[in-house]
């Protein structure tokens, strides 16, 4: 009898100090598609893993890791060795995560911004980046003189296109004369490129810049212009202090840290998380003073209203370019059709690159 | 679109801006090839010219060290691959592969401290005589130093490969280099001193993005422009008259294309996005079809290990 009592205590033992010892062991994998200095987009996926690191949890990270082929190669060897949980924080990671996946079922994957949930143990989540958006069209209606708003683009997935809709939604209401000019970069960094478009947008009457890439140098170019600019991903106010009105910041911590917790702690569960302003993954900047304390105030309430769901970035009536009603009057559009955006509303020109 | 002249003027000022890079990288990258050495670091020296001219602009707060030193940290840089493939004699390709591979790596580490510190402005010339002349102002005046410097250099390198007796040696180490070295001439000397001006060249090329163009230090900021110098001077070539024209050719229609974005042309954006490179290669190919002129320019021994027979 205590025979058996003390074998059963000392499995029990063994048992736990496994358990705490694969707790020990724990490890977390990020792969980021910049480099962690863009100060920008992946430079913000890194303060969320410093966050991690912080809560006492082992990372590893890959920067630059190129959308394709390579990025398949790069998540299959940290699955392999012996990563729990790994972050794959680009759009273009979705297809290769999944691939993976499959193939580990026992490691936890979660795919940045993506909507593929293939397997139970893959897992998307991204920020309502548009409500954001929906501020700085406020805000560009309102303090543009040239009525031209400027809008750096870098590929056409939903999650930009649902970015210039936002905007240009949001600055209609304001000031219906406003026309959004659009260039395509087909990158999402590279600074001398993001430079010329700011440029070329300037140099055609836009007297507000905006950029869905990743670099500090459309918001430099716009203040050596002298026109006004926004901030994207990171509070970039110091690069250009008198242009920019406003940043929009991502904040990926507190869910990285609670994820990283749940999966270690074995409560993670498959999920699709789409968290904004109201959760505080996206974040504003401070505003700038130029802006005029009447304008400050109207858009600190609007963002107000935009976290507590009282206002809704795309409240119908919304009609497309050619005319037909997308959203209808009284109704706001839902999780499914944002996610899956593909169209201008009306008052965008020109074409989505196919 | 305002068509107006001035306007043009403005747009051709900046498309000038652009190609610098270019220009520079690659007139330095022509001298090394028209050695017989295929250095394929071009974007690696930039890069490490980029870092090390935005550091040193930092730390010392003077512009003129922050040039002269990327100048000498691309040549540093060069350095490493002269000595491997000149002293060891390893595989021009691959050392100059490695080369670029490294030297994004390193600058990266170099960096760290210097990612979200704004640049400086950089002092530009006759900024009173840029506005005051419709046109030719914005197309003449108000560039930084660098840019004219630019200009300049693929004339004077033309100009040194045909008219000097250092270029004639230069050709000769690039054509035959064991018939130059039996005349007397160094040959591994030679090569290495053109492996160092394209070094230099390629670091001033990078420092002029990060402490001009786009001033500041961001990981990778060169973004592949190394890779188009190189094409360039091929496409060329090796002239370096035509490395300037095809230079401006790439950077004016970089340029041109965001602009009809803007402006709302239906033109499908991808095909606008690589008109750049397909309209260099074009033009490039038809003003270069004198087949007799490109095999008195293009260097015969590109690429091949040179050893002397003691």
């Amino acid at each position: 009898m205590y025979k058996n009592f003390f074998r059963y205590l000392i499995s029990a033992i063994f048992l736990l100090g496994f358990s705490v010892n694969s707790n020990a062991d724990f490890k977390v994998g990020f792969v980021y598609v910049g480099p962690t200095g863009d100060h920008g987009w992946t430079f913000q996926h890194h303060e969320g893993r410093n966050a991690v690191e912080a809560a006492g949890i082992k990372t590893t990270f890959v920067e630059s890791v190129p959308e394709g082929a390579d990025a398949e190669r790069v998540i299959r060897q940290l699955a392999q060795s012996g990563h729990d949980l790994i972050f794959t924080t680009s759009f273009g990671y979705m297809d290769p995560t999944n691939k993976v996946a499959k193939d580990f079922p026992n490691v936890k994957f979660e795919h940045a911004t993506g909507y593929k949930r293939e397997h139970s143990n893959v897992s998307t989540y991204s920020a309502r980046f548009y409500e954001g958006r929906t501020l700085l069209g406020h805000i560009a209606g309102k303090m543009t003189k040239t009525n031209t708003i400027g809008y750096i683009a870098s590929f056409p997935i939903p999650e930009v296109i649902r970015g210039i809709n936002a905007m240009t939604l949001a600055a209609q209401k304001v000031n219906p004369n406003i026309k959004t000019k659009i260039v395509w970069v087909f990158t999402w960094y590279d600074p001398g490129k993001e430079a010329e478009a700011a440029q070329a947008l300037i140099d055609q009457g836009a007297d507000v810049i905006m950029q869905h890439t990743d670099s500090t140098a459309p918001v430099q170019t716009a203040e050596k212009a002298g026109v006004w600019s926004f901030g994207q991903a990171s509070d970039m106010q110091r690069f250009a202090p008198k242009s920019i009105l406003t940043s929009i910041i991502d904040d990926w911590a507190p869910y990285y840290v609670e994820r990283a917790i749940a999966a270690r702690d074995g409560t993670w569960n498959q999920q699709d998380t789409w968290h904004g302003l109201k959760e505080g993954m996206v974040a504003m900047g401070p505003y700038n003073s130029a802006m005029g304390a009447d304008l400050v105030k109207e858009v600190e309430q609007l963002q107000k209203d935009l976290a507590s769901g009282k206002v809704h970035s795309f409240t119908g009536p919304i009609y497309d370019q050619k005319g037909n009603i997308l959203v209808a009057e009284g109704k706001v559009a839902d999780d499914g059709m944002l996610a899956g955006m593909s169209v201008y509303v009306k008052g965008v020109e020109g074409d989505i690159p196919k | 679109m305002s068509l107006d002249i001035s306007f043009i003027g403005i747009l051709i000022g900046s498309i000038m801006a652009s190609s610098v890079p270019l220009i520079l990288a690659a007139s330095g990258e022509l001298i090394t090839e028209r050695s017989g050495v295929l250095n394929l670091g071009v974007e690696g020296m930039m890069i490490i010219g980029a870092i090390s001219g935005f550091a040193l602009m930092v730390i010392t707060d003077n512009l003129f060290i922050a040039i002269v030193g990327s100048m000498l940290s691309g040549v540093i840089i060069s350095l490493i691959f002269g000595f491997l493939t000149q002293s060891l004699l390893t595989n021009h390709v691959a050392t100059g592969l490695a080369l670029t591979i490294f030297s994004i790596g390193l600058s990266a580490m170099l960096g760290k401290n210097f990612v979200g510190i704004p640049g400086k402005e950089f002092p530009i010339l006759f900024s009173s005589l840029r506005e005051s002349i419709p046109f030719f102002g914005p197309i003449l005046f108000g560039h930084s130093i660098v840019l004219y410097f630019a200009f300049a250099l693929p004339f004077l390198t033309n100009y040194f490969l045909k008219k000097t007796k250092l270029g004639l040696v230069v050709r000769a180490v690039g054509d035959s280099p064991v018939s130059a070295s039996n005349q007397g001439i160094n040959v591994i000397l030679v090569r290495y001193c053109c492996i160092l001006y394209g070094g230099a060249m390629c670091g001033l090329a990078g420092a002029y993005l990060s402490l001009i163009y786009t001033p500041q230090w961001i990981e990778n900021m060169t973004a592949g422009r190394g890779w188009i110098a190189l094409a360039l001077v091929v496409f060329a070539t090796w002239s370096p008259i035509k490395v300037l024209i095809g230079a401006l050719i790439f950077g004016g229609i970089t340029i041109l294309q965001l602009h009809m974005q803007a402006i709302g042309f239906r033109i499908p954006v991808q095909f606008l996005s690589a008109l750049p490179y397909l309209m260099t290669i074009i033009v490039l190919v038809v003003i270069s079809r004198d087949s007799r002129k490109i095999k008195l320019n293009t260097p015969t021994s590109l690429g091949r290990i040179f050893y002397k027979e003691k």
